[in-house]
């Protein structure tokens, strides 16, 4: 499998730059906060990806170097989920329990409403 | 002799427990499910399990990583890998997907910075908070578990509010990782679009991550890319417009 380094150091730039210009997003905004950066990030290696793909750039190592880690993401996800503060989260008064389980229920129930009503299929 | 390797060798151990995890859980979801619950919403809900033993034993606040031998754990599951896989899932995105659904993704975003603020403030309020900079920085809570300590500390609130702000978007996250997938039909969560809405609705990166990755991996790219955009958002809004509005009320 040639060049799979280049897929993974594309996906790196692509996140390092993204990270960087949400940083930078949120120090002209006055907050010390990352404005969007995985989000930009995302969008610029979609963006990589057509160009090569209109080139006839985008090799199979690429592809293989990208790969590799969005087939990690649910073990990584899963590793995540190993080291949220779990007992803390069940520890917290009724006060927390209530807003947490008011917002998430006011959420799904948006989803429901949204799909609904925005879905051009029903 | 075995635990100091384990410790030294912390990423590699943690591969191999994860993978170890994972294929427990697919044996469960095969054999004692019949496939019916997915084996990634099986392997959250152990990474989840675990984290909770963590957490007993060593009284610390990373879950499973708080144990030296599993630290490593915290670095494969940290945010630095966790934004790398998100990024790498982008290379499956079909951009006239992405198009079509895109003004329901904004609408979405928007509405899944205001609906949580509310329904968290309003429960604040019952409980007898009164002062803005408290209610504004649990409101945020309920956005995600950073905008709320950003959104405190921009304002200067107190550490027990601070904690509290906190406690919130956490388990608001682990909330949402648990029931993605038992409501993901019910809440019609089964396409590009949905998932785009589902994303910026519920904000929280790691709850969506979980939530869509236990309920069908193909959803992934789309629920996360828009919830990557929540919690800077929210970071921008909740000191801002959203303390205006509380102290407006």
């Amino acid at each position: 499998m040639p060049n799979v380094i280049q897929g993974t150091a594309l996906l790196a730039a692509c996140t390092l730059i993204g990270i960087l210009l949400g940083q930078m997003l949120g120090a002209v905004l006055g907050i010390d906060a990352n404005i969007g950066g995985v989000g930009i990030a995302m969008l610029l290696l979609i963006a990589a990806r057509l160009w090569l793909a209109q080139r006839g750039w985008l090799t199979s190592g690429i592809t293989t170097g990208v790969g590799f880690w969005a087939a990690l993401y649910i073990p990584i996800v899963v590793a995540m989920a190993a080291t949220q503060n779990v007992v803390g989260a069940l520890k917290a008064g009724p006060m927390v329990a209530a807003a947490a389980l008011a917002a998430v229920a006011a959420c799904f129930a948006m989803v429901a409403l949204i799909s609904r009503l925005s879905s051009p299929n029903t | 002799m075995i635990a100091e390797t384990l410790t030294t060798q912390g990423l590699l151990t943690a591969f191999a427990l994860t993978g170890l995890v994972m294929l427990l859980s697919e044996f469960v979801s095969a054999r004692l499910t019949r496939g019916r619950i997915h084996g990634s919403a099986i392997a959250v809900l152990a990474g989840l399990a675990l984290a909770w033993a963590g957490g007993s034993l060593t009284g610390g606040t990373k879950g499973l990583a708080d144990i030296p031998m599993l630290a490593g754990v915290g670095l494969l599951g940290g945010a630095m890998l966790r934004d790398f896989a998100i990024v790498a899932t982008a290379f499956e995105v079909d951009v006239a997907r992405l198009r079509a659904a895109g003004g329901a993704a904004v609408a979405a975003l928007l509405l899944g910075l205001v609906i949580p603020f509310i329904a968290a403030v309003l429960v604040a309020r019952a409980s007898g908070y009164t002062d803005p900079v408290a209610l504004t920085t649990i409101g945020a809570g309920a956005i995600t578990y950073i905008v709320g300590p950003v959104t405190g500390s921009a304002l200067g609130a107190g550490p027990d509010v601070m904690a509290i702000s906190i406690a919130i978007g956490v388990l608001k996250s682990i909330l949402v990782m648990v029931a993605t997938p038992l409501l993901a039909r019910p809440i019609r969560l089964s396409d590009s679009r949905s998932a785009m809405v589902f994303g910026g609705m519920m904000a929280t990166t790691s709850g969506v991550s979980a939530g869509l990755a236990a309920t069908d991996r193909a959803l992934v790219p789309y629920g996360a890319l828009t919830a990557t955009f929540s919690t800077g958002l929210g970071c921008l809004l909740a000191p801002s417009l959203f303390f205006l509005a509380v102290r407006a009320f």
